[in-house]
């Protein structure tokens, strides 16, 4: 079952080398987000949490694109690996997104004055949420059997097929026509700017770690489930 | 070696047929020819794969590995061909409770796309002789009558093979007695058969030729008249623990 | 096609003579409609602003409870079997599937209406004749979806329990533009006062009949 040394010996390596490098860089995103950013004018240090919440969202947003491929690779393909894929990436998925709720509630209760409002962002943004939670009951019931792993694949299929269709209800639902995407631009200063990429980058060093040895535990108990049949 | 596709002598070609569920092996490696016109019965303990291989044979799940060939189509790309010669009879009726047994047949007769259906329901249930009883709900039939039905709905497209998967269970003496007279009659319409039980008493007297299935392999294959049926307990039972 | 019709005729006699699924469906839905009578105290304003969607909450819950009967008999003698040994295309399988639950769903939808213009002293031609298309949209999206997956939740362990699970969130569309054009029809407006709810709908039916006839395959056949 082991590669070859060399190959297995190299892997090993990358793999130490993006755990270090995830390590370093994530102390990076707080520096940059706690100290070197500048302060906001208007909202003051509640704004540093953005940085934050933007980075899970992408990461968040990346996981479940990728859930979605997997889940057709693995109806197309029939192969394990695609399964393992798809099922480890919503995990993530909904831990990243479950963060960027929490931070993006920190920030709206002093800013909005409330923990939560049903604007249509974050009305899909919740129904994302339970989406994936649903996909995860699915999937994780599921354990072995490649039937039931079938069912969650197609369900993953549904499910971000009907993401566009859910934020244009939310929409509708308010009576909201237009939408304007972002702060409106020109308020971010080049600092800020850093700050944000540097924290989406240490997310996604942060995803690809975890997403790493979340499938190779996965994989690691297919061998152990193995094993005890034989 | 003999080459698959100049083989039409038989009717089922399988070659180290593999199936795996997850982590659980069902088959392991399965090899079996039937000639055309056969009948062989596959003996083994539940849970040796019989299900299974009659599931690949029956294109309703494909193998992970191996090759196989039914009636010479290809088990990968001529799915819908081998459906439409192969008929299957298990311990499910896969009938309709709720529709009289002529909806029923005729139902799955215009799934099959064949002509003439009313005509042919109607043979096909006086066959079984159903006849008297052709528009009354299945609900109503006794397990036994609902056999004969199965067998209407797995004989209606004149299928060149029949895959019978532990047809018995649930029939009672006389049942199992009007089932092994209407198997033989099928045997001898030259129809290639191939049952699998668990029963050992079942099936041997009218088998061409029979195999053993433990653990996913098959373990012993014979022609019926090398076998003394006196002595197929023993013989059953050491291939099992054996293996 | 021929086989389409066979498995909606299939399904038409099988209910007409059980009458299974219409009964428990209506039963259902007046249950619901008289529930949320009695918790909203029968107060005419809170009604009115209330109407449309429990009309629709009334009409999911029952034709989720349909959805998951129809599938349930599929399974009594493993019939579904029997239809998979045949030489049957399984997006024809699921048309006629579809097509079948689609009918006894907007027949249940239509008659529910029907009570409610009766207890609520709506307009009886001014209200059922514009509200036939959105029940029909309505039963399309939903059903196709729920065709899908009640084909999935009978296989579980969970079985009745998972499918509003899996399809709740994912109808929330539906429920929606159906909510929305079902309140302007109750207001006397026109279904195209909503026409952003409209194309939604039919949006969604588009997107989801097709990729449920894609993906039933995967759901149905053995792995």
């Amino acid at each position: 079952m082991n590669p070859s040394g060399f190959v297995a010996n190299l892997i090993h390596m990358i793999r130490r080398i993006l755990f270090i490098l995830a390590f370093i860089s994530i102390i990076a995103s707080v520096y940059a987000a706690f100290i070197y950013a500048p302060t906001e004018p208007k909202m003051g240090h509640i704004q540093r949490i953005f940085y934050f919440h933007m980075g899970t969202v992408w990461v968040a947003t990346v996981a479940f694109i990728i859930v979605f491929i997997a889940s057709i690779m693995y109806l197309w393909k029939g192969t394990r690996k695609w399964d393992i894929l798809a099922y480890c990436s919503a995990e993530l998925g909904v831990l990243f997104l479950t963060l960027t709720i929490i931070t993006g509630s920190v920030w709206a209760k002093p800013i909005w004055g409330t923990w939560w409002t049903w604007d249509p962002q974050l009305t899909t943004t919740f129904i994302l949420w339970i989406l994936y939670i649903v996909y995860l009951v699915l999937r994780s019931s599921a354990g072995n059997d490649t039937k039931k792993a079938k069912y969650a694949a197609v369900f993953a299929i549904i499910a971000f097929i009907d993401l566009p269709l859910v934020y244009i209800s939310a929409r509708v639902m308010r009576g909201i026509s237009p939408v304007v995407f972002g702060p409106g631009g020109g308020g971010i200063s080049p600092e800020m700017m850093n700050a944000l990429l540097i924290n989406m980058f240490a997310c996604s060093l942060l995803f690809v770690v975890l997403l790493l040895e979340r499938t190779d535990l996965e994989r690691m108990k297919d061998a152990v489930a193995r094993l005890k049949m034989s | 070696m003999t080459n698959s596709s100049t083989n039409s002598d038989f009717d089922i070609l399988a070659e180290e047929l593999k199936k795996t569920y997850g982590n659980f092996d069902a088959l392991r490696g399965v090899s079996l020819k039937i000639k055309r016109g056969e009948f062989f019965t596959l003996f083994g303990p539940n849970g040796a794969g019989k299900t299974t291989l009659i599931k690949l044979l029956a294109t309703l799940t494909a193998p992970t590995s191996g090759s196989l060939r039914v009636f010479d189509y290809d088990a990968k790309s001529e799915v819908q061909s081998i459906r439409t010669i192969i008929g299957v009879i298990s311990h499910d009726t896969y009938l309709y409770e709720n529709l009289t047994a002529f909806e029923n047949i005729k139902f799955f007769a215009e799934l099959y796309g064949l002509l003439n259906i009313d005509n042919r329901v109607s043979t096909v249930i006086e066959q079984v002789g159903l006849k008297s009883r052709m528009h009354d709900l299945v609900r109503t039939f006794s397990r036994g009558m609902k056999q004969r039905l199965t067998v209407a709905r797995a004989i209606v497209h004149e299928p060149k093979i029949l895959l019978l998967d532990e047809p018995y269970t649930g029939l009672d003496l006389n049942g199992a007695q009007i089932f092994g007279e209407m198997l033989s009659d099928l045997k001898s319409q030259s129809r290639t058969i191939l049952m699998t039980t668990h029963n050992i008493d079942e099936g041997l007297g009218l088998s061409d030729r029979v195999g053993i299935l433990v653990k996913g392999k098959i373990v012993f294959d014979s022609p019926a008249s090398d076998i003394n049926p006196s002595n197929f307990k023993d013989l059953y039972i050491s291939n099992v623990e054996g293996s | 096609m021929n086989k389409v019709l066979a498995i909606i005729k299939k399904d038409i006699v099988t209910e007409l003579r059980t009458k299974e699924l219409f009964s428990s469906m209506l039963l259902f839905a007046l249950l619901i409609i008289v529930v949320f009578n009695f918790a909203f105290g029968f107060s005419v304003e809170i009604l009115n602003l209330a109407a449309p969607a429990m009309l629709w909450i009334a009409f999911i819950f029952a034709g989720i409870l349909g959805l998951s009967r129809s599938f349930a008999l599929e399974k009594e003698g493993n019939a579904i079997m029997g239809m998979l040994l045949t030489p049957t295309d399984r997006s024809l399988i699921y048309a006629g599937k579809m097509i079948s639950n689609t009918i006894f769903v907007f027949i249940v939808g239509v008659i529910t209406v029907l009570m409610f213009i009766l207890f609520f002293n709506y307009d009886f031609v001014s209200t059922l004749i514009p509200m036939i298309p959105i029940v029909l949209l309505g039963s399309i999206g939903f059903v196709s979806v729920g065709t899908l997956f009640s084909a999935m939740a009978i296989n579980t362990r969970l079985r009745e329990v998972l499918l509003p699970i899996l399809l709740f969130p994912i109808i929330i569309p539906v429920i929606v533009s159906a909510v929305k054009l079902s309140g302007e029809v109750l207001d006397g407006n026109t279904i195209f006062d909503a026409s952003a709810s409209l194309k939604l709908l039919i949006a969604f039916d588009i997107i989801f009949v097709t990729a449920c006839a894609v993906t039933f395959e995967y759901i149905i056949d053995e792995s």
